[in-house]
Order: C-alpha cells, then structure tokens, then sequence
C-alpha cells in the first residue's frame, strides 16, 4: 500500500458516526433547550408585565446561561453532551458550557494565568468568527443601503 | 537496520503495575498490582496523581525484586516529561528520561535492558505510565466539555506501571532481544484516529524484526502491540498480510484488551499506560505461571504535539518491540 492506498483503505475500515442517530438526539436535546428557553420567556413575562420582548429575551438568556453554568460545575453537562452532540453545543448553553469547561480545568494553573487567560480558549474562535462576519453583513448592508 | 540481540540476557526480577477506577473495571482488573479509584490520588491536581502512579509503580517492583536498582529509564506524554522526571524526587535513583509516546514501555525496558546487557548497571528500573485526564488536557479540549469523542478515538489508560531488570540469573525470565523503531509516516492527520498514525510504524518494526531474527508469528506464545486499537489492529494485520507475514490468533492488541465494549472506550485504550500496565500485569503474570515462554511485546506511539496538528503537520509513528522469553540458565 502507498501513502494514498492507504489513507482510502483507513477511510474504508473507520467506523462512521451514526448520522441519523446523532441528528435525531441533537434535535430532541436542542428542541427541549429551546422549549425551556420559551417557557421561561412565558413566566418572565408573566411575572415581569412592565418588561419589554428585548428586555425578557435578556433575562432568558442570562437564565439558560447560569443554568448550564452549573449543570457544568456539578459534572452533568458533559453527559448530556455525550449523549446529544450539537444539540446542547449550539444553543447559548453550550456557550456557557465551553466557558465555564475551560475556566474549570486551567483553574489549577491560578486565577490569572489560569482561569482568565484560558476560558475563552474554545469560546474565543467563535466570538471572533461571529464578530467578523456581522462586520461584513453590516458592511454589505450599508453598501446595499447606498443603491436603494 | 538491526535487531540487538542481549547475549547476557538481563533478567526481569520485579514488576508492578498500578492502574485507576475505569481500568480496574476492565477485563485486566485483577491483574494489577493495585488500583487507585482516586481519579487525584490524594493530590490537588490530576498532573500529582500521575506523578504518584510513576512512584507507587516504581516502588512496588523494586519492593517486589527486592534489590536496590542503579537507574531509571522512564518517561510519559506531558510536555517535558515532567510526571517521570518530578516522581524521581521521590524515588532518588540516577534517572534517564525518555520520550517515545505510547511506545515509551519498550523504549525504557530497551534501554535497560541494554544498559544491564552490557554490563555498565548489574540492575535496572524501565517505566511508563499515563493519566486520562493530564492527557485529555495537553491534546484535547477541557473535561467537562461536553462535545461528542468521535468513533475512532482511543481512551488514554490511567495508570503506571515499572519493570526491574538484574544481571543476576536468579529470574527465568528474560529480554533476548529488541528492535527499535524507525519514524514511518503514512500521512495521517486524524487526531483521532491513532492506530491509523502508528499501524505501519508498528508493520515496519514487526517485518524488519522477524526478518533479522528468522522468525515468524507462529513462533511466539503471544505477540502484543501497544495502543493500536480497532482500526491499528486490523490495519497492522493487512499491511503485514501485504507483506507475507499472518499474525494469526496469538497477536492482540492491549489497547483492545484493556477495556470492555461497554466501558465507552469507542476503539480502545490508549496512551503510555496501556501497554506499560498490560506488561507489568497481565503478561509477566502469565510468564509466571508458566502460561508463556515467548513474547513479542511492541509499543507503538503517535509522535504528534498539538503545536504539529494545528500546523497541518501529519502524524509520525514509531513502535518499538522487544522478546520476553523464558530462558533454561
């Protein structure tokens, strides 16, 4: 076997991940975070008549947040990762979960050099990424905007 | 291009293996000289624990020779080798730290046994060991991450585990002889997929060994490859068939050996642990009760760092192998 032989012949015996297994649980966990996410925007609302929709959507954001804050400091989100993939790492609590992760493990290395200077290490990238591209959507919108 | 062969045969006298709670569970449970279910080991960080195994190993097997080594080789996969060189403050034997990846089992019991061989030590410690976590930390992302581990990866094995060589005949059982490992790159970028990395590291060593020894896979008890997992396993099976070579129904993986399918381990163990524990337990065990009497052992490992991933390097692998036999004088 060549070098090329043999990066077909190991895609060949890989085993591949179970798609329609692992989208399945992804929209079922990412549905159920989503339904909360609702339900607890119903409550606030309920509680909150003075609140605006921008003021209530805030509130529930900074509740799934908090929520899988701890649901990662108490070991459990790890699990439910596991078990969902994308579907508890695309909603805004697997932000949190990528944070919070991160500022767990590099806690050893002390508050500054550790905690701090590591927790948006797998954050970091997508805060980045989505500050660069809302940048060029901007950019295009006002481009546009000059046309019309 | 050679094998060495050790005319003096230098003789295994002590081994010791210890291993943590996932690896106690396993098939190999009982083989180990003692499990630690304390993922820290008592210690505040998981990097302690695993200095912690490295002395609770080589403590154990020079309690177990019951003679006093004149060196050390050992070596793990934190950056600097820091977990074998910071157990030595405990251990106060002139030391060698070594680095070979996963291979780092054999690398050490080579060298000793080379050392011993020629006379220059009358005894020698070889060790190696490994942490999950240390591990999953320095080449993955943050424990409670909660992402999916593709279905290729491999789990690294918690534990050490240490052998003593003596120039002394009063042990049967001996290393005869050794190949060491040529880097062969096959141009595989997949973090996770090791054995696909090591496999035809681990098909050189085992081709060019028995070519230089005249010998074939029929001829040993048992032969054991380090960490391939699933995929090295049966990619080391193809490249060898491609090369006239059948390993048969003696050759096993101790990746493969070490977990159970239901312990979530996906390919199999991985990481210097896994084989360095499957030798000082399991294997030497079963030259003890006279179950074996020859033994190809080859760690193999993946010489990557996270600095050549991300630079789209791909991944060497090197495996070194060494014969354990039984011997008459």
């Amino acid at each position: 076997m060549d070098k090329q032989e043999y990066a077909e012949y190991i895609k060949r015996i890989t085993p591949k991940s179970k798609i329609w297994n692992s989208i399945i649980r992804a929209f079922v966990v990412g549905g159920l975070i989503c339904l909360l996410g609702e339900g607890l925007g119903a409550l606030y609302k309920m509680w909150l008549p003075n609140y605006d929709q921008a003021q209530i959507g805030s509130l529930v954001s900074c509740t799934l947040i908090l929520l899988a804050s701890i649901l990662t400091g108490i070991g459990v989100y790890d699990k439910i990762g596991y078990f969902s993939g994308g579907g508890s790492i695309v909603p805004i609590t697997g932000f949190s979960n990528s944070i919070t992760s991160a500022a767990m493990e590099f806690r050893k290395e002390g508050i500054i050099f550790g905690t701090c200077a590591n927790m948006f290490k797998i954050a970091g990238p997508v805060i980045v990424v989505g500050v660069a591209v809302a940048m060029l959507c901007g950019l295009g919108y006002f481009i546009v905007g000059l046309f019309l | 291009m050679s094998t060495i062969i050790f005319n003096h045969q230098p003789r295994i006298v002590g081994w010791y293996s210890v291993a943590g709670k996932k690896e106690s569970q396993g098939p190999l449970g009982e083989t180990f000289s003692r499990i630690v279910e304390d993922e820290y080991f008592g210690g505040k960080t998981h990097e302690v624990a695993e200095r912690r195994l490295f002395v609770t190993a080589i403590q154990g097997a020079i309690q177990v020779a019951g003679i006093q080594p004149d060196l050390v080789f050992a070596g793990d996969l934190l950056n600097q080798i820091v977990s074998s060189s910071f157990a030595m403050r405990d251990i106060g034997l002139p030391y060698v730290g070594i680095y070979g990846a996963c291979s780092t089992m054999a690398l050490s019991l080579i060298n000793a046994a080379a050392y011993v061989d020629a006379g220059l030590v009358q005894s020698a410690v070889a060790a190696a060991g490994s942490h999950f976590a240390t591990a999953e930390r320095q080449y993955r992302t943050p424990l409670e991450f909660g992402n999916q581990r593709p279905p290729s990866s491999q789990w690294t094995v918690t534990g050490a585990g240490a052998t003593v060589l003596s120039a002394s005949k009063e042990s049967k059982i001996a290393v005869t002889c050794a190949t060491i490992g040529r880097v062969v790159d096959f141009g595989i970028k997949d973090v996770n997929n090791m054995g696909a990395c090591m496999a035809p590291a681990a098909a050189d060593t085992l081709e060019r060994h028995f070519a230089n020894t005249h010998t074939q896979p029929a001829d040993y008890d048992a032969i054991f490859s380090g960490d391939l997992g699933q995929i090295g396993e049966e990619a080391l099976r193809d490249l060898l068939k491609e090369r006239g070579y059948d390993l048969g129904q003696k050759y096993y993986d101790c990746g493969k050996l070490i977990y159970a399918e239901e312990q979530k381990v996906d390919m199999g163990g991985s990481g210097c642990g896994c084989s360095a524990v499957t030798l000082n337990g399991f294997i030497l065990d079963k030259f003890k009760r006279g179950d074996y009497h020859k033994v190809l052992f080859m760690a193999t490992g993946a010489l990557l760092s996270p600095t050549t991933c991300f630079q789209g390097e791909s991944i060497p692998g090197v495996a070194n192998a060494v014969v354990i036999e039984e011997v008459t004088e």
